[in-house]
């Protein structure tokens, strides 16, 4: 009954959110495929191992260019790594801190309470190195694209040659679902490009999957403890509401 | 009784002592104790308490909320990644803040959509009416303005693009465009003085509210045959008969929120949203909440921009004169065969805007929304003055108890036997 209520009201909500969807950006749409993630539906929770080995791609490819500004160190914590390997992990950075007691900024490697370091001082910098194309900020990457966490799996998988007759800019790459399919980043993920300590075989579709895990849980990471309240929360109010309408129609007894 | 004590029924000696001296026990015992309401409210008239409750509820988050923010270009849209990521619960307080607007529009649609079907704005309610009409002014605009603090792509162009319509205005335009900026483009005042009156008109809103239900208590409540009660017979007692119905309602209303705020919490927003602010940068579509879609998408309908502009306000306006625009002496729509058509028609005409709004500018959408604008406003300033002359309403009811209690003695009226009140 609950789940009918809550299909219901997920009709509801789509219905809702479809006289509020942006249209598609301009180019011939490509549908974006619905890609099964650990997170989906309302019982998923993160795959941990596979959150983490999407955290070593993001540190050992995206992290070039990428930053992840929203994020500290620490938080890493709620992946399953230990206090030590979390401190392991933040010292192998060095960061900016200051002014010391003579008035100078000065490099230490980081702590967990560091907030991620970002591959470039400024927004211009970035771009300079970059080709002008600006490598954006991933902390909340999957809320701020439709499509979520399908899209960045769909845009790490989707590189492919240009079809005959599409005429590609300097320095652009053709990408089946980027919105116009030109894209600035190079294809980020080749086939055993990081070496991952528990023998997941490092395929394209592996690393697409680890490092959007990855990307989603740094996007929400209240997902799991925000579904089990709501399943909570929902149980109980369904049961209040049968008890409120029995109540209800107890006093309207006499009245009808 | 001393002289200058009020007299009061009550016996506790702690409240009778308060209230001997200040009657707010008795006032709400009058007020929502043994207060008379019509006794034949369906669903539709647990809104108004739903909106109160939503008032509350954002009010009561936004506090928080604003304990956490900082309102600074530089620090916004951090600031409420912090709020999502380390204040604690904080990721509930804004989901439920933010889904709590959407709820409150929600609420309110239907409430203002209630009383436009059942003709609640006609005499004696005109003013009740007038005091709704401006409490959903001064929702829209803490809504606008509260959308633009979080300072993400679509706060920033969304404040860009509507204070950018005031400047549609012959001489005073531009005048009342710097002042809403603070300069000369949206930046960091913009966003200040944003903060400042989001936090300010929700007290402005608590105080039409408060009017809003004093005048309400002195018509009373409007009802489904829209026929005032003549007796005793035709009322409830508040409570306990519509405090438990108001609760079930209540609670269904609350499962709804539930439902958004832990299970899809962004499904009514942009994704665009998500991405900071950048002056340099503007999104593909510029869309609003959609709330304001309709409204949207009659400002879009008009090649002119002031005339646009004029229309959109219109829109609202025009909500403000309908008690004196539709004479029909029948209240209901249920007792009018041919408004209540022209009602439903105009339902649909704003939600063909709402859809057009979310649309590009583009065809077959503009002249769609033409078509939908043209009979939204017609509606208002042709067909209902119209009917209120030509349409032969059905016969009403004796009265309520006759109606609703149906074999109450003597033969009913071809009316109310033709539409048999639900029981609710």
């Amino acid at each position: 009954m609950v789940r009918n209520t809550l299909k219901a009201l997920a009709v509801i909500g789509g219905l809702l959110a479809a006289s509020a969807l942006p249209a598609a950006a301009a180019g011939p749409y490509v549908p974006i495929p619905d890609t099964r993630f650990s997170f989906d539906g309302i019982f998923g929770a993160f795959d941990r191992a596979s959150a983490q080995r999407g955290f070593q791609v993001y540190k050992e490819t995206c992290a070039a260019c990428h930053g992840m500004r929203l994020l500290s160190y620490r938080h890493l914590r709620e992946l399953g790594f230990t206090e030590q390997q979390v401190a392991a992990i933040a010292s192998q950075f060095q960061v900016v801190d200051g002014p010391n007691d003579e008035g100078q900024m000065f490099e230490r490697p980081a702590r967990a309470s560091d907030r991620f370091r970002s591959p470039f001082p400024n927004r211009q910098a970035a771009r300079a190195a970059n080709n002008g194309a600006y490598p954006v900020d991933l902390s909340i990457i999957t809320k701020a694209r439709a499509g979520g966490a399908d899209y960045i799996y769909a845009l790490l998988t989707g590189y492919q040659d240009p079809p005959p007759g599409v005429e590609m800019m300097e320095g652009m790459h053709y990408n089946r679902y980027f919105p116009g399919h030109m894209i600035a980043m190079a294809r980020p993920l080749m086939p055993d490009q990081v070496t991952f300590a528990d023998g997941t075989p490092a395929t394209v579709e592996n690393m697409a999957r680890d490092v959007t895990t990855f990307l989603a849980w740094a996007a929400e990471p209240e997902l799991e403890q925000r579904r089990a309240m709501g399943v909570k929360v929902i149980l109980f109010l369904t049961v209040l509401a049968g008890l409120v309408y029995a109540v209800k129609r107890r006093i309207w007894a006499d009245v009808h | 009784m001393a002289i200058g004590l009020h007299d009061s029924d009550f016996k506790n000696p702690v409240v009778r002592w308060i209230d001997q001296r200040m009657p707010v026990f008795t006032l709400m015992q009058k007020e929502y104790g043994s207060f008379p309401t019509p006794r034949n409210f369906n669903y539709f008239w647990n809104f108004g308490a739903l909106a109160m409750v939503n008032l509350m509820i954002m009010i009561a988050t936004g506090v928080f909320l604003a304990m956490h923010y900082t309102p600074h270009t530089a620090y916004a849209f951090d600031s409420v990644d912090r709020i999502m990521r380390d204040v604690n619960f904080g990721w509930l307080i804004r989901y439920v803040h933010m889904n709590g607007a959407h709820m409150f529009f929600i609420v309110v649609f239907i409430h203002i959509w209630r009383g436009m079907y059942y003709g609640s704005y006609k005499a004696p309610r005109e003013l009740l009416w007038i005091l709704g009409v401006i409490i959903f002014l001064l929702m829209m605009a803490t809504a606008f303005m509260g959308y633009v603090l979080p300072w993400g792509q679509m706060s920033f162009w969304g404040a860009t693009v509507i204070t950018n319509l005031f400047s549609a205005f012959p001489i005073v335009g531009d005048w009342i465009v710097s002042l809403l900026w603070g300069g000369f483009s949206v930046d960091n005042p913009t966003l200040n003085r944003f903060f400042a009156l989001h936090y300010l008109l929700p007290f402005l809103i608590v105080g039409v509210v408060f009017l809003h239900v004093v005048a309400l208590h002195i018509t009373g409540s409007n009802n489904p045959l829209g026929v005032e009660p003549k007796g005793p017979k035709d009322t409830l007692p508040f409570h306990p008969y519509y405090t438990a119905k108001d609760s079930f309602g209540l609670v269904i209303y609350f499962i709804v929120f539930a439902a958004l705020v832990f299970f899809a919490p962004n499904i009514l927003g942009h994704a665009e949203n998500n991405i900071p602010a950048d002056p340099l940068v503007t999104p593909p579509h510029i869309v609003p909440e959609w709330y304001f879609l309709a409204f949207y998408a009659i400002l879009r309908a008009v090649p002119d921009k002031l005339g646009g502009v004029l229309l959109m306000f219109g829109a609202i306006a025009v909500l403000f004169v309908l008690p004196w625009l539709d004479r029909s002496p029948v209240r209901s729509m249920r007792f009018r065969p041919m408004a209540r058509i022209a009602f439903l028609l105009w339902t649909v005409s704003f939600f063909v805007l709402t859809y057009c709004g979310a649309m590009p500018a583009d065809e077959p959408y503009v002249t769609i929304s033409r078509f939908a604008t043209a009979y939204y406003f017609a509606y208002f300033l042709v067909i209902l003055p119209l009917l209120g002359r030509l349409e032969k309403p059905l016969p009403l009811p004796e009265s309520i108890s006759r109606a609703v209690l149906g074999g109450g003695g003597g033969p009913l009226p071809a009316g109310a036997a033709a539409k048999p009140m639900e029981k609710a």
